[in-house]
């Protein structure tokens, strides 16, 4: 579905990326896991067209992403929430799911998909009228993945959702974020939380200084002595 | 309200009924120039030719703020200029109206009477002026709303002063229309619109009628398109631009165009302000002054606040006339009021609230209260 071949990107002089390759096969959860710095969100922001990049491909369904500005790409089918929510604070909950469906007319679809939502995440619906600003750390990073979702994306990134949220919560978003894979939105996941990443995904990809350490099957990856000490605290 | 119900109302905003859509606008047409011939028979008979000034004054105060509101409230943009469209739409706007009444009727004087082939061609010219500042606002717009933040508040700047320069740099006035006809090419290029010396004359059009109908449809245009799915994203731009982007929002170029929709307005402010009794128009008018006071009524009124935009420019509008006595102090005090206002309300008077979510919120905060 995704493939991503010799993906190089540079902040002025400092090259942050070194030729990252990846797939991202339908139906998968797979995730990009590593420490701080390692190109994790750099990775996705290119993906996603935020970020100017050079690659030998950038292949989503066959399409090349290369050079499309992210508007376009999110037509495409990929949605991504970005890293620290981005969530738009002086908006209320509803404005911003209604910015999710921005790309979209099919009224009766959305209203449709905003109750799917709402199962997902009934906290959100509780709080529709409210700032967006106004909500906890863990309902911020359910509105933007909800909002991601309401744009129907075929592939969805996101981007350290586990991020500065207490660990009840993290488990809540990891099980959600199963839930939406098993209804067959495949997902790619930056994650520095590489325990429950590896517990979610199907494959997945370490990254280091920009370039891809190790790959392989999730499970057989967190088995791993390598990763075992240096991401899973193990010894 | 209950969400839900909030839901299915925004639902049935978007649905695509064009007959329903074409009535509605026709209604709200019909509302505006209602509530300006009331303005303009009802209250204009009641007061006296000093605050009918003041009125004027501040419709056209409220026109030029609320747009700017569009460009520095709702996308988040900075822009310092505003004064330069706002010449730009005077400029273009009073040239039409001298010219062709000096043309038609043979003298720059106003026509008689609320409706007269003179006051049409002067809505006309201001129609017209208001699209030479948003063609001027997409030139301006095109190539600085790609870059971020503070490029904006220096290139916007910098066309004030351009179009104060290039202003001084044009003929001076022809005062009849045998001279115009008489006048060789060099005359007429660049145009005749007074130079150094300012642009005197122009037929006095403005009238409470014109200003308020101008100020209605720019406050229906403006809340209309806050409450569109096109403004919703402008304001998603001031929020967060990356997450505006991954929503699918082109924002270069809502960008662009929430600059011309405020160019637009603001050479429509510039044409009713051209066309005041004892105006002549100079080319100082496109300059950083004007912009900055502009630019004070929006962050007093709180960036995004449509009502806020307005009441502060009523406010300060009235606030200056009144305090004209003072000669020098007034600018002290002026001062003095803003320091006070960002102290004690450094997100403006309403914030980015309506006026009536605010006190909303109070009156359902003290219900709870008790």
């Amino acid at each position: 579905m995704l493939d991503v071949s010799n993906l190089k990107v540079s902040y002025g002089a400092v090259q942050a990326l070194h030729g990252v390759s990846l797939r991202v096969e339908k139906g998968q959860i797979v995730t990009l896991i590593g420490s701080n710095g390692a190109g994790k969100t750099t990775t996705l922001r290119a993906i996603s067209g935020l970020l100017k990049c050079s690659a030998d491909r950038v292949a989503f369904e066959g399409r090349e992403l290369r050079g499309m500005p992210p508007h376009e790409i999110v037509r495409l089918g990929v949605a991504q929430a970005p890293e620290g929510r981005g969530i738009f604070a002086n908006l209320s909950v509803n404005e911003n799911l209604e910015m999710g469906a921005f790309i979209r007319n099919d009224v009766d679809r959305v209203r449709q998909d905003k109750k799917e939502v709402f199962e997902l995440f009934p906290r959100l619906k509780e709080r529709l009228a409210q700032n967006a600003g106004t909500l906890s750390g863990g309902e911020q990073q359910m509105l933007a993945i909800a909002r991601a979702l309401l744009t129907r994306p075929r592939l969805l990134l996101l981007d350290e959702p586990s991020l500065g949220l207490a660990p009840q919560i993290v488990q809540t978003i990891f099980k959600v974020i199963r839930e939406i894979n098993q209804a067959g939105t495949t997902i790619l996941l930056v994650e520095q939380n590489a325990h429950m990443a590896l517990k979610v995904a199907h494959r997945a990809y370490v990254l280091e200084v920009g370039r891809v350490a190790m790959e392989g099957d999730a499970k057989e990856l967190a088995k791993s002595d390598q990763v075992r000490k240096a991401y899973l605290g193990g010894h | 309200m209950s969400p839900v119900s909030k839901l299915d109302e925004q639902a049935a905003l978007v649905m695509p009924d064009r007959g329903r859509a074409a009535l509605n606008a026709l209604v709200t047409g019909l509302a505006c120039i209602a509530a300006a011939l009331l303005v303009h028979f009802v209250v204009g008979s009641m007061v006296g030719p000093f605050v009918t000034r003041i009125m004027l004054d501040a419709g056209v105060m409220i026109i030029l703020a609320v747009s700017l509101n569009i460009v520095n409230g709702f996308t988040g943009q900075f822009s310092i200029g505003h004064a330069g469209f706002m010449a730009v739409g005077a400029y273009v706007a009073a040239g039409i109206t001298y010219y062709s009444s000096l043309a038609l009727f043979g003298s720059y004087q106003a026509q008689t009477g609320l409706i007269s082939v003179g006051s049409l061609i002067f809505a006309a010219s201001a129609l017209v002026g208001g699209l030479a500042a948003a063609g001027a606002g997409w030139v301006v717009g095109l190539p600085s709303l790609r870059l971020r933040g503070d490029y904006l508040a220096i290139v916007t700047l910098g066309f004030g002063e351009i179009v104060r320069v290039l202003l001084q740099q044009s003929n001076p006035q022809l005062f009849s229309w045998d001279e115009t006809r008489a006048a060789s090419l060099k005359e007429l290029v660049p145009p005749p619109l007074g130079g150094a010396q300012g642009f005197q004359s122009i037929p006095t059009y403005t009238s409470l009628f014109w200003v308020a109908l101008f100020v209605a449809i720019t406050l229906v245009f403006c809340f209309r398109l806050k409450r569109s799915s096109e403004g919703r994203a402008m304001l998603s731009i001031r929020e967060d631009e990356i997450a505006a982007q991954a929503m699918g929002v082109n924002i270069t170029n809502l960008k662009v165009r929430a600059f011309m929709f405020a160019s637009f307005f603001a050479g429509v402010g510039g044409a009713l302000y051209a066309h005041q009794l004892g105006t002549a128009l100079r080319p100082t008018d496109a300059g950083f002054a004007r912009s900055f006071e502009i630019l004070i009524a929006v962050v007093l009124g709180g960036l995004g606040s449509i009502s806020g935009a307005a009441l502060a420019a009523v406010l300060l509008t009235v606030a200056s006339a009144l305090m004209i006595e003072l000669g020098p102090w007034r600018m002290v005090l002026y001062a003095l009021a803003l320091i006070l206002i960002m102290i004690f309300r450094p997100g403006g008077l309403f914030g980015v609230k309506e006026a009536w979510e605010v006190f909303g919120g109070l009156w359902r905060r003290k219900a709870v209260a008790r």
